[in-house]
């Protein structure tokens, strides 16, 4: 195993930048989308939230499956920059699955009455955000830097390559129970906004992904520090 | 393949020399499948129709416990890492556990089956059909069980850690088999045990080549 | 590193080839470094004893040594080829045995993995070159610490390895132990295998081993003949007693 990655001012930089472009699309998309578009026919106001929901959806989505790839890169490569991106990626995974359970609430309540409908990909994301807090936890307990790498880099891999069986089992389940689920068609109007919206996501996980897993190597770095190759021979008449 | 069989045979004979474990450990599923019947009450045509899925929440519960055994042997005089020193290979380590874990937790939920027939009072047709689910289902849990048990078996909190990676992983497993059960107690007028059980079967395929790929990262240094 | 030619042991003027070749081997525990910058080197047929403090890096080189721990830096060579775990026998503090087996299933069980015979005989064989004969049949939670030891080195045996790793192989044992100990250590090397020992015997293995390395804080501080060692080792504490007092 080589030595950390350096830290990258210039990484920063671009991050701060696509964070400036990331809340400038993310505002011009919800303006448009919780003022100016019509209102949907049968929810009325209250289908707003999908300006919300489905471009945090996207992006969860988006993230996890980058936390796999940063997971598979470094088994394979062994490169550390590779484990900071992951530990960024699994913490911003956990905070948007966490934040689309929420949302899913907020619509389900005045919409079904009750705050969890069983819907598919809500209950697969509830898993999810099980599965990805467990890998958080386990990298708080482990303090070698090596195992914590592998052991989460190897859990984290598992966990996403077990998401389509938990999808496809939950909405076969929930089939059974008639049960109806949460609305993702939506009008063509309504479209332009919701993917600024999640453009405008994109852009503000991207950068924060960045500035975390910046953080990330530079405890690497402190923690992966070289040997002092001082010289401390005890000369005694041997070969040195 | 050799040594597959003699790692299994190592972790059977184990596991029937520690049989005495193994018992506290039904004994634990037993009273949970207990404790469990009380949130319900004694309401016959409700227990009825829960029994299935409770078997499967006893047996999950349980079956951290063995898992967590299951390495605590390799753990003390580092008896794992003797079997690397001597040359097996990691996967060999793995399916030679993973297939004694997966007798285990069959023989476990056996033992735990006549436990939830007297309490939960099911139409007893079906039970061929729950054994062979149980067969399934076990094998769901056992990989992905095995590869995290050994995981957590080596850091502070394994007791937390081994349930809270490995449940939300076997969630399918757990729906697929509580169906699976129930339509085999309940009735299956629409044929859709077996498609269930299919599910099963695709989570094995899946998870054991996986697990077992996977096994060689999380024991070695 | 080049290998010196050897002064003593039975194979002196005939191998050129090395059985363990090491290149600056650096080794970490989170933040502290057990190994830093180690070379050593020993041909078929040699016994080097790696001697040093509690602390010094000693069984940690070892299972280096053994493939069962990555270095952070350097390389390790066994018989030329990188370092593979099965190459080396390591027997370590732990006695990796399951306790709740008898010695003879132990050792049944290893031979069936490495695709040994594994029949009561031949078990039974190893059981009684290291003088558990009478007592393989009982299981290793009745063993004592040195019968524990003694199952290791059975273990070790069975592996039948061209380089075999001992970690402290006096501690437990028994004064009959420590003559076993001498013995198969001689046996091993007649055998043309190469023979690591990390051990405070300075003393009793400077007459046994053909060289010495001294490891002081995680490196190399001395190496040279094994006859030397007790001096060498000697002078190293008194430096450090002056040190502490001065």
């Amino acid at each position: 195993m080589e030595t950390a990655p350096a830290f990258s001012p210039k990484a920063v930089r671009g991050a701060i930048a696509a964070l400036g472009v990331g809340v400038l699309l993310l505002a011009i998309g919800w303006y448009v989308g919780l003022f100016v578009a019509p209102p949907e026919h049968y929810m009325g106001e209250v289908q707003r939230i999908m300006y919300v929901h489905v471009p945090t959806a996207w992006n969860a989505m988006l993230v996890l499956s980058f936390a796999f790839l940063c997971a598979l890169a470094f088994l394979w490569k062994n490169d550390w920059k590779w484990d900071a991106r992951l530990e960024a990626a699994v913490e911003m995974g956990v905070l948007l699955s966490f934040l689309l359970c929420v949302q899913g609430a907020i619509w389900a309540k005045p919409t079904w009455g009750v705050w969890w409908d069983w819907d598919p990909r809500l209950t697969t994301t509830a898993v999810m955000l099980v599965a990805f807090v467990g890998i958080l936890a386990l990298r708080h307990l482990v303090d070698d830097p090596r195992k914590r790498a592998v052991w989460s880099s190897v859990a984290t891999v598992i966990s996403y390559a077990s998401v389509p069986i938990v999808y496809f089992s939950v909405r076969w389940w929930n089939s059974l129970h008639q049960v109806q689920s949460t609305p993702q068609t939506v009008d063509s109007a309504m479209v332009t906004p919701l993917r600024i919206a999640a453009l405008g996501m994109l852009f503000v996980w991207i950068a924060f992904v960045t500035l975390r897993s910046q953080l990330a190597r530079r405890r690497l770095a402190q923690e992966l520090a070289p040997p002092p190759f001082t010289t401390a021979t005890v000369a005694a008449g041997g070969e040195g | 393949m050799r040594a597959v069989a003699a790692a299994f045979y190592k972790d059977v004979l184990l596991g029937w020399r520690g049989r005495a474990q193994g018992m506290a450990v039904a004994v634990f599923g037993a009273t949970l499948l207990l404790l469990l019947s009380f949130a319900v009450g004694p309401n016959a045509q409700t227990l009825r129709q829960l029994g299935g899925g409770f078997l499967w929440v006893a047996l999950l519960f349980a079956s951290t416990l063995a898992l967590t055994e299951s390495f605590r042997l390799e753990r003390e005089n580092r008896a794992i890492e003797g079997l690397l020193l001597l040359g097996v290979h990691p996967a060999a380590i793995f399916y030679g556990k993973a297939l004694a874990n997966w007798l285990h937790l069959f023989v476990l939920g056996l033992l735990l089956l006549p436990v939830m027939v007297v309490l939960y009072d099911p139409a007893l047709d079906g039970i061929a059909g729950v054994v062979g689910v149980l067969a399934l289902g076990t094998a769901g849990l056992s990989a992905p069980g095995t590869l995290h048990a050994g995981l957590a078996s080596q850091t502070r909190a394994q007791q937390v850690l081994l349930p809270l990676l490995l449940f939300p992983l076997v969630v399918p497993v757990l729906i697929a088999a509580v169906r699976a059960t129930s339509l085999c107690l309940l009735g299956d007028p629409m044929g859709q045990a077996r498609s269930w059980a299919l599910l099963l079967l695709a989570f094995d395929g899946v998870f054991w080549p996986l697990c077992g790929l996977l096994f060689g990262h999380v024991i070695e240094e | 590193m080049q290998c010196p030619a050897p002064e003593t042991g039975p194979r002196a003027m005939n191998e050129t080839r090395t059985a363990i070749e090491a290149r600056g081997l650096c080794k970490r525990y989170g933040r502290t470094w057990a190994l830093v910058d180690v070379d050593l080197c020993v041909r078929p047929g040699e016994a080097l004893v790696v001697a040093g403090r509690n602390g010094s890096g000693k069984s940690t080189l070892l299972r280096v040594l053994a493939g069962t721990l990555r270095p952070d830096r350097g390389e390790v060579r066994l018989l030329g080829e990188p370092v593979r775990r099965g190459r080396a026998a390591l027997v370590g503090h732990a006695s990796f045995t399951y306790d709740a087996l008898s010695g003879a299933e132990n050792l049944r069980i290893a031979a069936r993995l490495l695709g040994r015979p594994s029949g009561p005989t031949d078990v039974q064989f190893f059981l009684d070159r290291v003088g558990l004969g009478a007592r393989g049949a009982d299981r290793v939670q009745a063993y004592s610490a040195g019968m524990r030891k003694r199952l290791a080195l059975a273990r070790a045996l069975l592996q039948d390895a061209p380089v075999v790793l001992l970690d402290e192989p006096y501690g437990q044992l028994d004064p009959p132990g420590f003559g076993l100990i001498d013995r198969l250590v001689d046996e091993l090397r007649e055998e043309g295998r190469a023979v690591v020992l990390a051990s405070h015997q300075v003393e009793r293995l400077a007459r046994i081993c053909d060289r010495a390395l001294l490891l002081d804080a995680g490196r190399a501080a001395w190496s040279g003949p094994a006859t030397e060692l007790p001096f060498v080792f000697q002078r190293l504490e008194e430096a450090s007693i002056r040190a502490v007092a001065g």
